[in-house]
């Protein structure tokens, strides 16, 4: 690239890039982080409950997702959900979902097997005692989970989750791969239009550097303040 | 549901005449494989060297490599993969940059793919040396101090060794991480086993069989894996020592 560093593709792409790549980016995080810790954790309840056949199956779920790439299921469930969908509703012909509800079925099953094994860690470093005391007090096994165990697993574990999160973050740029127009996306559809493919791409590291890099710092943050207070 | 099944795709030959379709998924595993390996090298020798500048008493070194993690651990993959495939030829002198570029293809995407698989995990195995470093007990220095040891001599003789044995179970997970991960490769062109499974699924559309069977292979690399390490484990592990399973976040 004999013109040097282009700054000006930037300044001109930028709002593109923000107004639409990062919302979406940031969307699908929140949305997948969101659903992957609900059924992550139904899955951990399930890993550790009473019933065999529960607890195989979560386990055999999580050690699938956990084996094989995120590209891998990105293009699984890119074609597997339209037949899902038309399976659902009694259609003859598969549905077109688009890349994001592809995408966000895709993290929030994808991440729910890594949510998973945090909660369930979360769930075993609380002491047995307490659920003794639950169920003493006449409680119930779900109302001892969700009201004894599980706030309390759930706090110990906030900075992994976060951290998991943040991972999250950067692992929907792979949404790439289907062509979904997130920060990536956009960044590289940039790239490509204008031939900038060197400052794109290193403006696209800075910024997923800085937005994660903080992140991570605020977690940090956080897991010297819970420390304190345990 | 309107699709139409058909296993037998995979034994139909590959339009590139080079065999079956499974024949071609098999290729790709190799790819996968071959690509973690010469990853892992570099993993290996990189984190190493930064693991252990991470636990020196130097400040200017502890901040180096602190930086280097960070840089590392927070751009997501698949941008590291184009800035070694798109970027990094660029900065690189001329002639230089321009010899990369023109290599072959397999090659071409193949080395900058193992550049940052490489860089990518190094940052990881610092980080659980460094933690094995700091998990062993003060003694073991001070004992290596006492006797007239010198840092160096310290760190080769009486901390690494031990370091080194008991950071392997989680060191094996990122081999496995790696396999998964050069998957992202086939967004500069490296035909590995996710890649080939999608350009099945292009000349076929075939698409369930393409990825179930890519699948299958991933699940049977991960078994063979984890069994081979798990014997290596048991050869290396440091008597007396409960190892310690932490939680983190992470692939």
């Amino acid at each position: 690239m004999d013109s040097g560093f282009d700054f000006d593709v930037i300044q001109r792409s930028a709002g593109y890039l923000f107004r639409e790549g990062m919302t979406f980016t940031i969307t699908l995080t929140l949305l997948s982080m969101t659903g992957g810790i609900i059924f992550g954790t139904i899955l951990a309840l399930m890993r550790l409950g009473r019933f065999k056949v529960l607890a195989w199956l979560a386990g055999a779920y999580v050690n699938l997702m956990r084996s094989i790439p995120l590209v891998l299921v990105i293009f699984w469930f890119f074609f597997l959900v339209p037949y899902i969908g038309a399976w659902l509703t009694v259609s003859p012909r598969p549905i077109q979902v688009g890349a994001f509800y592809s995408a966000l079925i895709t993290f929030t099953m994808f991440e729910a097997a890594y949510y998973c094994e945090i909660m369930r860690a979360g769930i075993q470093s609380i002491p047995r005692g307490q659920v003794w005391s639950g169920y003493a007090l006449g409680l119930t096994y779900g109302q001892t989970m969700a009201q004894i165990v599980l706030p309390q697993a759930f706090r110990n574990m906030v900075p992994v989750l976060l951290t998991q999160t943040i991972i999250l973050f950067q692992d929907t740029s792979l949404v790439y791969v289907i062509s979904a127009t997130d920060f990536l996306g956009a960044a590289s559809k940039i790239a490509n239009r204008d031939y900038r493919l060197v400052e794109m791409y290193t403006f696209a590291a800075v910024v997923y550097f800085i937005i994660s890099f903080t992140l991570s710092l605020v977690v940090k943050q956080l897991q010297r303040k819970i420390a304190v207070i345990r | 549901m309107g699709y139409n099944w058909n296993w037998g795709i995979l034994l139909a030959q590959e339009p590139g005449g080079t065999g079956t379709f499974l024949h071609y998924l098999f290729v790709g595993l190799g790819w996968s494989v071959l690509t973690a390996l010469c990853a892992w090298v570099i993993a290996l020798l990189v984190g190493s060297l930064v693991g252990t500048l991470r636990t020196t008493t130097n400040v200017w070194v502890v901040r180096l490599g602190n930086a280097y993690v960070e840089i590392f651990r927070n751009i997501p993959l698949i941008v590291q993969m184009f800035l070694w495939f798109f970027v990094f030829p660029e900065l690189l002198p001329k002639s230089m940059g321009d010899a990369i570029k023109q290599m072959p293809p397999p090659w071409s995407a193949f080395i900058p793919a193992v550049l940052c698989l490489g860089m990518f995990t190094s940052v990881r195995v610092a980080e659980q040396l460094r933690a094995g470093i700091q998990s062993l007990p003060r003694g073991q220095s001070m004992a290596g101090t006492a006797m007239g040891l010198t840092q160096t001599q310290n760190y080769r003789y009486v901390i690494l060794p031990q370091a080194f044995r008991i950071i392997l179970p989680p060191i094996t997970s990122e081999f496995m991480n790696i396999i998964k991960n050069s998957s992202v490769a086939l967004t500069i062109g490296l035909m590995e086993l996710t890649g080939r499974a999608r350009a099945m699924q292009e000349f076929t559309f075939q698409v369930f069989e393409a990825f179930a069977a890519a699948t299958v292979i991933y699940l049977l690399t991960n078994l063979i894996v984890v069994a081979g390490m798990r014997l290596l484990e048991r050869k290396v592990s440091v008597p007396g020592l409960i190892a310690a399973a932490g939680v983190s976040a992470g692939h």
